[in-house]
């Protein structure tokens, strides 16, 4: 229970449904800030105060339980060494992945619990077989489904989300003011909880020591300097400071951040559009696709058949449809170099703005797949295009 | 049914103090008025102090009344601070009974130093640490051993060194730690601290009705307390400023007492006096009674779970008796609060323990302070030179005067179950295994 709105009605709704419910707030920061009005963080005092009162309504048992050492190991400092290392990370589905479904649930399993609710606006859905299936919630608008993407089937099922089939937002809020909840007209959280101003950029700056490097283009040719690399994201074109404009008179977008060699790529808009990405760090949420008979795996018995999907790269993105198959990574002269299978999804339409570390969702129409973590992409315009 | 078990943190009100406060509460009038409601009032209310007073053996204006225990202890560390910094007003911040010719009557010179032992209580903590932050007061750390009592010799040490004992404002200390329960060497410290002409604060809000505390060793300056330790009301305390003792006011108006300002609560007082005078009526016996319990609680953890730690003076005790070593049970045993069981339980997190015993019908305490209720390791266990690890398995056990060789049974039977869950949980820190 965050001391949102959402956690609080998904608890309510569990108590309904007669399950013994005990309510857990996290505490992920030592040092939880003190007490303001309209705080956005998800780990203030304030809403602490707010998740107790909530569960004070509703007649359950309230504790606190402490993760911010975990929280600080595998969000916070992994939110930092992924952009120190070029990559775009979505903290929330870190925490998804390693703290409300792992550590929390790990922790409720072990001292008696059967299953965490949580406020997600995602649904479960249970086939004729028992198998657990995640699916886009009903209210596409508010769908979290995206963030839940790195769920395994174990983790799926000890997981409840009561919000998941609710047609909006605010019969979620008039459900909570008819319970009397005093969250019931709370603000949404929208912005990273540890960085509290929302200035990802200034936060990552005290933590992440810049050194100035060259701004090249495509073809490698040095076109500026920048005082840090890491301070720059994939599509980013503002903040580049290059004084001339390009060749052709056109701005100029980050294509490409090198942590390596400290360098960032510019060049035109239609360079960032990608028809493909790729990734070796694999989850599948449920039966994996092969199960699910969406494809098969081939003769050679390393990979898996192209399929139909769709696949969404940002939280609040639309899908796109795309072709997937699992093939082995391979050599940059295309052979296999026998290290792992990775990912492979073609767009049927070019996207834009994807940066590795995100995170790439397959979907087959609201079912989620799983998904991966993006290592490469592919663009859709050849470097000597441009 | 809740098997009550941090009477530590607050100990219900039985019905005998509930009337006292009740027929209190029916008497009209402000005790500062001039008019007879007015007298009426005031003579309950300093009949009230009379009465606390005599549980300390000290006279009725020692006893200052105060909003509870945190403000009496951060008038009496703040308002004796300030008290002994040059141009302060007033007299003296030394005891009457302190050698004659140690501290000069009037402050003539800073005194920045603050003596304060690792093991206090948050109220002490923040308020000594507030005065290093803005006040310009230096603090010493005092060690304590490890059953979390003060080292002596460290406190000698501390007044040798700087300027010597000259430029120390105060010793503040425990008189029984309020986590542990282990008895503070308060009579050895203030004599010493006297002979230097150093004031001592002492904060007796664990151990006031548990252990007789009459009379007050030669050299305190003020003492702490609070009632609803001991069945009073909540936000009822004192600060007994001994006689020639002055303390610079935190809350200014109306000087309605000595160093305190605001209008007196009468019937807080008279509960204060009802619940004071119900400890100390049969406090040998409720003492005896509660150890009793505790020895009882304590032989059978150390035999059914062995993995467990009992810590403080009360732990030693345990442990000696359990290998047949009387005299030196009870000599631990003399050193420890009567009802308090401190354990620690390895690879567990202290608040998985409460969960599961709160979720059981059993109210008990992880004993450290908590932050937005994030319970955090002990620093009372980290001074008694544990582990962080080892301090997150922290769990107190505090029994009351009606608590029941039943309740302590019960206990017993319900805590296997939850340490077995709690280990298997683990440490918040471990990584888990669950997800891709």
């Amino acid at each position: 229970m965050s001391g949102g709105v959402d956690s609080a009605v998904a608890a309510a709704r569990a108590v309904d449904a007669g399950h013994d419910v005990v309510g857990v707030h996290l505490a992920l920061s030592r040092m939880p800030g003190t007490l303001r009005t309209g705080s956005r963080g998800c780990c203030t005092i304030e809403d602490s105060l707010d998740a107790r009162r909530a569960a004070d309504l509703l007649g359950i048992p309230f504790y606190v339980w402490d993760f911010s050492e975990r929280f600080r190991a595998d969000v916070v400092d992994d939110f930092i060494s992924e952009y120190a290392a070029g990559r775009t990370p979505n903290p929330c589905m870190r925490c998804n992945e390693r703290i409300k479904f792992a550590a929390v649930l790990e922790k409720a399993l072990a001292l008696g619990f059967d299953a965490v609710v949580t406020g997600h606006y995602a649904h479960i859905v249970t086939d004729e077989h028992g198998n657990r299936e995640l699916h886009r919630a009903s209210d596409e608008a508010k769908d979290q489904s995206y963030v839940l993407g790195v769920l395994t089937t174990e983790q799926l099922a000890h997981a409840m989300f009561p919000l998941g089939t609710t047609p909006s937002k605010a019969v979620v809020r008039a459900e909570a003011a008819a319970r009397g909840l005093t969250v019931a007209q709370k603000p949404d959280s929208h912005d990273i909880c540890f960085i509290p101003d929302g200035d990802t950029r200034g936060w990552l700056a005290g933590r992440i020591e810049p050194e100035q490097g060259s701004i090249v283009d495509r073809a490698g040719t040095p076109v500026g300097t920048h005082d840090g690399a890491t301070s720059f994201t994939v599509g980013q074109r503002r903040g580049l400071n290059l004084g001339v404009p390009g060749p052709d008179g056109r701005p100029r977008f980050v294509l490409e951040v090198r942590p390596r060699t400290n360098e960032v790529v510019v060049g035109p808009k239609e360079a960032l559009a990608i028809r493909e990405l790729a990734g070796a760090r694999i989850s599948w949420a449920g039966l994996d696709p092969v199960a699910s008979g969406l494809t098969r795996v081939t003769a050679e018995g390393d990979a898996w058949a192209p399929f139909p999907c769709e696949v969404q790269v940002r939280a609040h993105a639309d899908p796109v449809a795309a072709t997937a198959r699992l093939a082995p990574t391979t050599t940059p002269d295309g052979e296999p170099d026998g290290r792992a299978t990775e990912l492979v999804v073609e767009v049927d339409e070019p996207l834009f703005g994807v940066a590795p570390g995100q995170t790439a969702v397959l979907y087959s129409g609201t079912r989620v797949l799983g998904q991966c973590t993006i290592d490469r992409t592919v663009s859709a315009v050849p470097a000597t295009a441009s | 049914m809740v098997v009550y078990l941090d009477h530590a943190a607050g100990s219900p009100m039985p019905a005998s103090i509930r009337g006292a406060y009740l027929a209190a509460l029916e008497h009209v009038g402000n005790p500062s008025s001039i008019h007879s409601a007015g007298q009426a009032a005031r003579g309950m209310l300093e009949g009230a102090r009379e009465r606390i007073a005599a549980t300390l053996g000290v006279d009725a204006v020692e006893v200052v009344l105060t909003g509870g225990g945190t403000e009496a202890v951060n008038l009496g560390v703040k308002g004796l601070f300030w008290q002994r910094q040059a141009g302060a007003a007033g007299d003296r911040a030394v005891a009457p009974d302190a050698a004659p010719d140690a501290a000069p009557a009037r402050a003539d010179r800073p005194r920045p130093r603050i003596l304060m032992p690792r093991a206090e209580h948050h109220a002490t903590l923040d308020a000594v640490e507030w005065l290093a932050a803005h006040e310009g007061a230096q603090l010493r750390w005092l060690e304590v051993d490890e059953v979390g009592a003060l080292r002596l010799d460290d406190f000698e040490a501390a007044l040798a060194e700087g300027a010597g004992p000259v430029d120390v404002a105060l010793l503040t200390m425990l008189a029984a730690n309020n986590e542990v329960g282990t008895l503070q060497p308060v009579a050895e410290a203030a004599a010493l601290a006297a002979a230097h002409g150093v004031p001592v604060h002492v904060d007796a809000i664990a151990a006031y009705g548990q252990v007789p505390l009459a009379p007050l060793p030669a050299g305190v300056s003020a003492v702490s307390l609070s009632a609803h330790k001991l069945g009073g009301p909540v936000g009822v305390g004192a600060l007994v400023l001994r006689r020639g003792a002055d303390v610079v006011p935190l809350l200014h108006g109306g000087s309605q007492q000595r160093g305190r300002s605001g209008t007196m609560d009468a019937a807080g007082a008279a509960a204060f006096a009802a619940a004071s005078d119900e400890a100390h009526a049969a406090i040998a016996e409720r003492a005896a009674r509660k150890a009793q319990l505790r020895d009882r609680l304590a032989a059978g953890i150390l035999a059914a779970l062995p993995q467990v730690e009992l810590r403080g003076a009360a732990g030693r005790a345990a442990a000696a008796r359990a290998a047949g070593r009387v005299a030196e049970a009870d000599a631990w045993a003399a050193r420890a609060l009567p009802g308090t069981l401190h354990l620690t339980v390895p690879g567990a997190e202290g608040d998985s323990l409460l969960m599961l015993l709160d979720l059981a019908g059993f109210a008990v305490s992880t004993g450290s302070a908590c932050q937005a209720g994030v319970p955090e390791p002990s620093h009372v266990l980290l001074a008694m030179g544990l582990h962080e690890q080892a301090a997150r398995g922290a769990l107190r056990v505090s029994l009351g005067p009606e608590t029941t060789e039943a309740d302590v049974d019960a206990l017993l039977a319900a805590l296997p179950d939850a340490v077995a869950r709690a280990t298997s949980a683990g440490l918040a820190a471990r990584t888990p295994t669950l997800g891709r």
